[in-house]
């Protein structure tokens, strides 16, 4: 049984971790908000990107002379894959939940015989990969001096990998990331971006107008294929920063939560174990008195 | 002004500008044109330039980098990669963005020795990122 000390000293320790996780847990709140702004203004760009997309890519179909991003290279042994997890961790379950997405898409394709090679983007997602896939990282993108994600992040991202396209490094391309529901659920998603993969609404009215294209659609597709990779990691990273704090923020109101319930259970038992003492001493007192 | 349209400026990171204007003066890739009210639904890519706005409350510039244009009979969509209002580009913005161009470049002369395309790309947006500085009054940084 612990002396009354040690759970006086127990009880301080858990009212400061409550106190500690509060504060993580209202941080996060904060920048949620923020993180969900930046979400929301981005979403235009996308939206029309994508569209205007859609259907410069259903009217260059498959000719042989469209831009192998859109197409592919025809084949579809190697496959990369961008795994985007944050950089620090306390956040629940997000940075587990992306990369056992990725590892079970990585599991498939090795199932199939096909060659896989990871790409991470964030320290945690590497740490939680490196030890059963280590010999397939390809790089590593560091996002720990970021402090808010910018577009030219993406672009650098974008970059990166474009690079490695060109170089015939792999076929397909996917990202994984965790897209943003609400507070208590993020979907962790996988989403192919080379060759591209653009979804054509049907009813939307602009799909049937149609264009003149100044230069001409294969070199706007040229154009703007690139940017379309850079625009996908771009949103890729907003959802996956808005998830995170919404996953910190969850999880940190759970800790603050258990490290109630622990202080009170201490503390009725701190009170049982003085209480336990003095009718201790108070026995002492009356069968000494008695014995004289 | 009678006929207006609908103009959205749209940035990755935020929308800059959505209102009715009467026209939209465009640095399209292969030159400047203006869009009012009904005109032919067109797409454009953009170069490096200043975007003029004809709007409500006057005249409201934007220096835009790449991107896109979509020109349609009720409004205008600008996708611009990066865009600045005018008063807000400086110089040091605008060295930055030089900057940017010369390295891509300098990279498109080191990865495609052989090959003139993607080069002469590169060496065009740089020298439409020096001609844009001329219209907005400011001087290139030297290299």
């Amino acid at each position: 049984m612990p002396s009354l000390k040690d759970l006086k000293n127990r009880i301080e320790s858990v009212k400061s971790t409550r106190k500690i996780t509060k504060a993580m847990q209202m941080v996060a709140a904060a920048k949620l908000r923020r993180a969900q702004d930046a979400a929301e203004a981005a979403r235009p760009y996308a939206e029309r990107f994508n569209a205007v997309m859609a259907g410069l890519a259903a009217s260059v179909g498959d000719s042989d002379s469209a831009p192998k991003l859109l197409t592919g290279t025809g084949k579809d042994d190697v496959h990369m894959l961008v795994v985007m997890t944050a950089e620090r961790g306390l956040c629940g379950g997000f940075n587990a939940n992306i990369a056992k997405l990725a590892k079970q898409h990585a599991d498939k394709l090795k199932a199939e015989g096909k060659t896989v090679k990871i790409l991470t983007v964030g320290k945690k997602g590497r740490d939680n990969m490196k030890r059963d896939y280590g010999d397939l990282f390809v790089g590593h993108i560091d996002m720990s001096e970021v402090k808010r994600v910018g577009y030219s992040d993406a672009q650098g991202i974008a970059r990166d990998i474009l690079a490695r396209f060109d170089d015939g490094e792999f076929d397909v391309a996917t990202i994984f990331y965790s897209e943003f529901v609400n507070v208590v659920s993020q979907i962790p998603t996988a989403q192919q971006i080379i060759p591209a993969a653009f979804e054509a609404k049907d009813d939307e009215a602009g799909v049937s107008t149609l264009y003149d294209y100044e230069p001409d659609e294969e070199a706007i597709l040229a154009d703007l294929l690139p940017r379309g990779v850079a625009t996908q990691i771009f949103s890729a990273l907003l959802e996956n920063g808005a998830s995170e704090q919404g996953a910190r923020m969850s999880a940190m109101d759970n800790a603050t939560r258990n490290a109630g319930d622990m202080i009170e259970k201490l503390t009725i038992e701190y009170n049982r174990s003085r209480q336990a003492v003095i009718t201790n001493e108070l026995i002492e007192i009356i069968s000494g008195a008695e014995a004289l | 002004m009678a006929d207006t349209m609908q103009f959205d400026l749209v940035s990755p990171e935020r929308s800059l500008a959505s209102l009715q204007v009467a026209s939209v003066q465009i640095p399209g890739a292969d030159g400047d044109l203006t869009a009012m009210k009904d005109h032919a639904p067109l797409i454009t890519t953009l170069r490096p330039g200043v975007l003029t706005v004809q709007g409500p409350e006057g005249e409201a510039n934007y220096v835009v980098t790449g991107g896109f244009a979509e020109i349609s009979g009720d409004g205008t969509t600008v996708l611009a990669e990066r865009a600045v209002p005018f008063g807000d580009m400086t110089e040091e913005v605008y060295h930055d963005m030089v900057r940017s161009a010369h390295e891509a470049h300098a990279k498109a002369r080191d990865t495609f020795q052989n090959e003139p395309g993607p080069v002469d790309d590169a060496a065009k947006l740089l020298a439409d990122m020096v001609a844009m500085g001329g219209h907005i009054g400011l001087t290139p940084p030297n290299f």
